[in-house]
């Protein structure tokens, strides 16, 4: 996406060339402007790291970067202040998310292939009942959720935020492929059908195999949200057991004493650090993912 | 941008939907394939009836009851309605979240559409910016950022730090002062602007620069050339965003759980309307009363896109 800017078409680099030097001062304003704001919206995130290795103290009077005293004491204190350790809660963030993503995956593509390759009887309306829940606030399903999943036994445990996924309520994933299925040439539909294959064998041999770009950032976006994910957890998980790391981590400041800095800066790094990795690692998906349906 | 694929993609499915039907299909294959759709959204039509669609109309229904998780719910009529239109709370609430919207989503766009005109100028680094940009919008929402605005905007935080260090004898404490907390987290709403950005990068390299170069010797200067070919073609993707912000800006809850330690305090100036229905839902398992206004906020939320659509009439260009 990058290149398709820089590089320019021969006719227009020959007519621009002679206003080159006209051009280059507002570029440097441009960057000026732009590395000035960047610096602003990073500081935040680099002093709040930097403040991980400061002492408690410190941290209310040291507004630079540099740590004048380090110190390593934060993380593990961090990881032991709540009564289990913060190992723990990562351990329960994970088992959700990587239940999330499963059921994202699986069943946001089963409806997305027969949204975007089978006709059947009101196709647009179920299409625009999707696009409608993509639009659905949670609070406004909470309650009876609630209410049904206390009726199953299931409040306290992973399933009230796993099998929602498992049944395909992201509608934004399911539009996600479906424009992406549609994009997929059908002629490789036809020649499989020719060769005897039945739609699911054209959905599992064809369509999920051309899918990996869509189904690298439907994954990246569940990790994303469902680690961030605080509403329903608080809901669902009152069980300090159960606690996922958003939920401990606010019971650091819950806690009507002093709120300890250093080490909840040092699990608050913990509780970002895969964020970024993902962020890292999937940048290609996550813009790509924002560009067609406006995630977040 | 969506949308456009969206229709041309579906024309495109019209044309093949004969072939599939075709006389070289086998019978018994035909009958597999009128079930198969059904198969494949068997989980989807599932969800819609527990965990969508189904808990709308139940909650449509226990808006209209009294019920406390204990024992089962015991109508009421319009008791509910009528106790929500007398709750000083609800008006706040409600007033909080306006102006909280009003005020984050204009700026949070105004921002996004700034940087991304200065980044689609072919500057080198794109990409690193754009990645820079972008990243608080996927922090943005998370506990632990909502933690360290806390602190940040705290009575000695670092915000106060710097502002005594440069002579303000006296900065307010943020967080814990009714006229600013809900300030700070308008902040941090804006602060999150990188998705809107990334949009409207997509969009504005999908303006020809053919448009500019006419423009340019017609002697219109960069201003007119803004608002006349850039906000127009442009128009399309600054409603998308509008719609999508609001609604967001509408569900948010954590940020303000988080600083205001889950009361919406100080003095109810950060109660968001959501923060408002967890109180009286799962703080007083209020049930009832919380489902008449979380239907409330479907009403709000509905309306106001309805309300985004028909005024797109009169400002959003769709080209010929």
């Amino acid at each position: 996406m990058a290149t398709d800017l820089t590089v320019a078409p021969p006719v227009a680099a020959t007519e621009k060339l002679p206003d080159r030097p006209k051009k280059q001062r507002p570029r440097w304003l441009a960057h000026t402007v732009l590395i000035l704001g960047a610096l602003l919206m990073l500081y935040p995130l680099l002093w709040m790291l930097s403040s991980s290795f400061k002492f408690t103290e410190d941290i209310f009077s040291q507004t630079g970067l540099v740590p004048e005293r380090v110190t390593g004491s934060n993380y593990p204190d961090g990881w032991t202040a709540l009564p289990r350790d913060f190992g723990h809660y990562i351990w329960n963030s994970l088992v959700i998310v990587v239940g999330s993503i499963i059921g994202n995956l699986l069943a946001c593509s089963l409806a997305a292939y027969a949204f975007a390759r089978l006709d059947f009887k009101f196709k647009k309306f179920w299409f625009a009942v999707m696009l409608g829940t993509m639009m659905l606030p949670i609070h406004v399903v909470i309650v009876p959720q609630y209410v049904l999943f206390s009726e199953l036994d299931w409040i306290n445990t992973y399933w009230p935020l796993i099998v929602p996924k498992l049944l395909a309520t992201d509608g934004f994933f399911i539009f996600l492929m479906v424009q992406f299925i549609r994009g997929i040439p059908t002629e490789l539909d036809e020649a499989a059908r020719i060769d005897g294959c039945g739609h699911f064998a054209i959905f599992w041999r064809i369509v999920i195999p051309l899918s990996v770009p869509a189904l690298a950032t439907t994954a990246i976006f569940t990790f994303i949200w469902t680690w961030n994910d605080f509403f329903s957890q608080l809901i669902f998980l009152t069980d300090p057991d159960m606690y996922t790391v958003p939920v401990a981590l606010r019971t650091f400041v819950d806690a009507t004493s002093q709120t300890p800095w250093g080490p909840v800066f040092a699990m608050s790094i913990v509780a970002l650090a895969p964020v970024f990795g993902f962020f890292l690692a999937g940048q290609r998906y996550l813009v790509r993912g924002i560009a067609t349906t406006g995630l977040k | 941008m969506s949308s456009t694929l969206d229709v041309s993609s579906r024309e495109r499915q019209h044309d093949e939907a004969p072939r599939r039907g075709g006389p070289d299909a086998p019978r018994t294959k035909r009958k597999s394939g009128r079930l198969a759709p059904y198969l494949f959204l068997a989980p989807w039509f599932a969800g819609l009836l527990f965990i969508t669609a189904g808990p709308i109309a139940a909650s449509a229904y226990l808006s209209f009851t009294d019920y406390s998780l204990i024992g089962s719910p015991e109508w009421i009529g319009l008791d509910n309605f009528q106790r929500m239109f007398n709750d000083p709370r609800f008006y706040q609430s409600l007033k909080v979240t306006f102006i909280y919207v009003a005020v984050s989503v204009p700026l949070q766009l105004a921002f996004a559409l700034f940087l991304a005109m200065i980044l689609d100028r072919g500057l080198k680094g794109l990409a690193l910016y754009r990645s820079v940009y972008y990243l608080p919008s996927l922090l943005g929402g998370s506990v632990a950022i909502a933690i360290l605005w806390r602190q940040i905007f705290g009575s000695d935080g670092l915000l106060n730090q710097v502002l005594r260090f440069v002579g303000f004898e006296n900065p307010p404490g943020w967080v814990s002062n009714p006229d600013y907390a809900l300030g700070t987290l308008i902040v941090l709403n804006v602060w999150t602007f990188g998705a809107p950005m990334v949009i409207f990068l997509a969009g504005l390299r999908q303006i020809p620069t053919m448009y500019y170069e006419a423009a340019s010797l017609d002697g219109a200067g960069k201003a007119r050339q803004f608002f006349q070919v850039t906000l127009p073609l442009l128009s399309p993707i600054i409603f998308f965003n509008l719609v999508l912000q609001t609604i967001n800006a509408f569900q948010t809850f954590t940020q303000a759980f988080i600083v205001s330690g889950g009361t919406g305090g100080p003095a109810d100036s950060t109660l968001f309307y959501t923060l408002y229905l967890y109180q009286r839902g799962f703080g007083n398992f209020d049930m009832g009363y919380a489902s008449a206004l979380a239907w409330f906020l479907l009403l709000i939320v509905g309306g106001l896109t309805a309300i985004n659509f028909i005024a797109s009439k009169y400002w959003v260009f769709y080209g010929d």
